[in-house]
């Protein structure tokens, strides 16, 4: 079947989320709150060193003190988080798979259906993924072959147990533990996500990639992940998500933490598609992240492409700070919202080294009633003289009934540096639709052709196995929006 | 091919066509001429099936009354509308719309869809025939496209997507008389026993390179006189001030 084949296909029967089913199996779950017994609990069943918990424990201390933020456009009723579960996991589990055999074949089912078959064999050429289910890492695909050149790509509850000296040195340096509420929850309740770490002058070889996936219920899911580029190396990185359809709000609150050193490369994509909620708005996910990077040496850059699809509230801001002199910052966005979804979203550029350059290019695309926000800081500082910064902010409404803006923040406290901005708002024209269907197109397909037009410029910055997927993925997103 | 039975068409409640016959064999080339506001580019709205053309009467194509099919449909039976505004749409290239373009006819046929490797030998050989410059195939579909190109851009799909009934909404305004040239040698080499043209034009000067087997004109919303290609010669000396009385 053609992708328009599938899209009508899909379109007729309804079922406008794919990745809504719900995986039975035994699950360990800790009892419901937020305490410190649920921290010890979740760094027991880690087999955390010692000083980890502490840090836990430190951040769920500074907690009690900080309250949540409420200054984003979209708001959501309040969240009771002793009510919620911070750790679930396959009771098959309880000790770690030790290799690709023992995974529980309903979780292998799972990652099947959702295309991200875990044997290796069958892997993509060249894609290393470590998937993680609810709270805990399943499996990490390709991990002796990268070993023999050195990359470490684990789950991070591995590496504190295996490489304590680097989570020690990197973890939290990029985002304070007490960086705002849903950085310091994470901090005190992550429960897993992944490490990497590529050595001196290494190219990795292959796209690392994690598949996160929620599946129990009341669940929120804290994902950490920390991605170390040591000098002059390179490496890219992609995360995707999906979760079940429930009528209830889920909570995932990630950190991801990059650092690039002296001449380091690091791309990270993200394909987010969280259970969006139903037509009326109903259940979703809630999917505030925490995104930084920081070009800690000379030389370094960071890019940072995401494609947001889903989720019911979409809140993140990938950010850079760009340390190291002639350091470079890129963000690329595609943020789709459709029926009642919500996003506030864009990206922090910080300019504090000399010769530093950033660029940052946005696509917002509204549908139904959803509501899109772009919000972004560039700011140089008064030491990063020659810096620069292009910003592209572009928002697309389909129909009458969605919202789009634009809040860019800039700062320029030098005067030899360059900050340019450009904003455009268009609409899907019916004389666009009516020249695509006179060709033969139907609307769906015209929507997503004009739509993927749009933002190109984003999704070729995707590695080209996910390119395809995604811009599937945009065509789905936005089935009945039009008509 | 064609057989046009009382048609009416109203626009936001107001009635634009008011009874219109008309039959187009197939092979046949016609030319309906017109005043401005007389309705004609109503009639190829109408007869491609825009959204907001209320028709009524009956729209027969090759036996079928086609009056309740939406615009992608009546595309997929091969009608095509030679835009007189071709809409620009950024961010796609030409190259790409034009393969979804084909490929969705022949979905629509059943027939196999066209890979981009054989898609680009086909565009090829369909450019140079018509002396059409490939390098508007690599930028964004007719964004920046001088009025020239964009015509040709339109009779470039045209003989892509191999149409029964191809109604041409004032393809020839604005041309300079070698991107009329073009278009009108595009056309030329299409006519067949199998295909009919229904030309809507201002002018007469079209009509000197695409010679109709009928000229109609058009004014008020319905045809007032029909005749051979030498009725369009009398309105270019006469005007059309006669007809609208």
């Amino acid at each position: 079947m053609s992708a328009s084949d599938e899209i009508i296909q899909k379109y007729q029967d309804g079922a406008e989320y794919d990745h809504g089913f719900v995986t039975d199996i035994d699950t360990i779950e800790v009892p419901k709150g937020l305490s410190e017994e649920t921290i010890k609990f979740i760094s027991n069943q880690k087999k955390e060193p010692k000083w980890m918990l502490e840090w836990r424990l430190n951040a769920y201390n500074r907690l009690q003190k900080m309250k949540e933020p409420n200054w984003q456009k979209p708001k959501y009723p309040k969240i009771d988080y002793q009510e919620l579960y911070y750790y679930s996991a396959p009771k098959s589990f309880k000790d770690g798979p030790k290799s690709l055999d023992e995974i529980d074949p309903e979780i292998k089912k799972t990652y099947d259906k959702l295309g991200i078959p875990l044997e290796e064999q069958k892997r993509l050429s060249g894609v290393a993924v470590d998937a993680v289910f609810d709270s805990v890492s399943v499996a990490t695909t390709f991990k002796d072959k990268l070993k023999d050149i050195g990359v470490i790509f684990c789950s991070i509850s591995e590496a504190t147990r295996e490489h304590p000296e680097l989570v020690k040195k990197y973890l939290g340096s990029v985002i304070p533990v007490t960086d705002h509420f849903f950085a310091t929850l994470n901090s005190a309740v992550f429960t897993d996500g992944s490490f990497v770490y590529i050595p001196p002058g290494v190219r990795c070889p292959m796209e690392l990639s994690t598949y996160f996936r929620i599946n129990a219920q009341n669940t929120g899911q804290f994902e950490r992940t920390l991605i170390i580029a040591d000098k002059n190396s390179y490496v890219s990185y992609l995360e995707g998500c999906t979760a079940p359809m429930r009528d209830e709000n889920q909570l995932h609150a990630a950190n991801v933490e990059l650092i690039a050193l002296e001449g380091a490369e690091i791309k990270y994509s993200t394909v987010q598609n969280w259970y969006p909620g139903d037509k009326e708005g109903k259940g979703g996910i809630y999917n505030f992240v925490t995104k930084r990077g920081d070009c800690r040496g000379n030389n370094s850059k960071i890019s940072w492409t995401q494609v947001e699809t889903g989720s019911a509230i979409t809140w993140k801001y990938p950010s850079c700070i760009l340390r190291g002199d002639n350091s470079q910052g890129e963000f690329y966005s595609v943020a789709i919202t459709n029926n009642y979804q919500k996003a506030d979203t864009g990206t922090k550029m910080i300019h504090l080294g000399k010769n530093t350059k950033s660029k940052i290019i946005s696509k917002g695309i509204s549908a139904g009633h959803a509501d899109n926000t772009y919000r972004g800081l560039v700011s140089v500082h008064p030491k990063a003289t020659g810096s620069k910064n292009f910003t592209q902010c572009d928002s697309l409404l389909v129909g009458n009934k969605c919202g789009a803006h634009t809040v860019p923040y800039i700062e320029n406290k030098n005067s030899s540096s360059e900050v340019e901005h450009e904003a455009t708002t268009s609409k899907i024209s019916d004389d666009q639709l009516f020249y695509c269907r006179q060709r033969g197109l139907n609307q769906e397909e015209a929507v997503s052709l004009i739509v993927n037009g749009f933002c190109k410029e984003v999704l070729q910055q995707l590695p080209m196995e996910f390119a395809v997927e995604a811009q599937k993925l945009v065509g789905i997103s936005l089935e009945g929006s039009v008509g | 091919m064609i057989n046009i039975k009382n048609l009416a068409v109203s626009v936001e409640d107001k009635e634009i066509i008011k009874n219109l016959n008309l039959e187009i064999n197939s092979g046949e080339v016609h030319a309906i001429m017109g005043p401005n506001g007389s309705g004609k580019s109503t009639l190829s709205y109408a007869l491609s099936g825009k959204d907001g053309y209320e028709a009524k009467g009956e729209i027969n194509y090759n036996g079928e009354n086609i009056l309740d099919l939406n615009t992608e449909e009546r595309a997929q039976k091969g009608i095509f509308l030679a835009f007189q505004y071709p809409i620009e749409i950024p961010g796609v290239f030409t190259n790409n719309f034009l393969r979804t373009s084909v490929n969705a006819v022949k979905k629509s046929k059943g027939e196999k869809e066209i890979n981009a490797v054989e898609f680009l030998s086909l565009v090829k050989e369909k450019s140079q025939k018509l002396k059409i410059d490939k390098e508007m195939l690599s930028r964004p579909l007719n964004v920046g496209f001088s009025g020239g190109e964009k015509k040709r851009n339109e009779i470039l799909q045209m003989s892509l997507l191999e149409p029964n009934f191809v109604i041409m909404d004032e393809t020839d305004s604005g041309l300079d008389i070698d991107a009329l040239k073009v278009v009108s040698n595009g056309v030329n080499a299409m006519r067949s026993p199998k295909r009919s043209f229904l030309i809507i034009t201002h002018y007469q000067r079209l009509l000197n390179y695409i010679k109709p087997d009928y000229v109609h004109v058009f004014a008020n919303g319905k045809i007032v006189q029909s005749g051979d290609w030498k009725l369009a010669l009398e309105l270019e000396n006469d005007g059309y001030a006669k007809f609208l009385n």
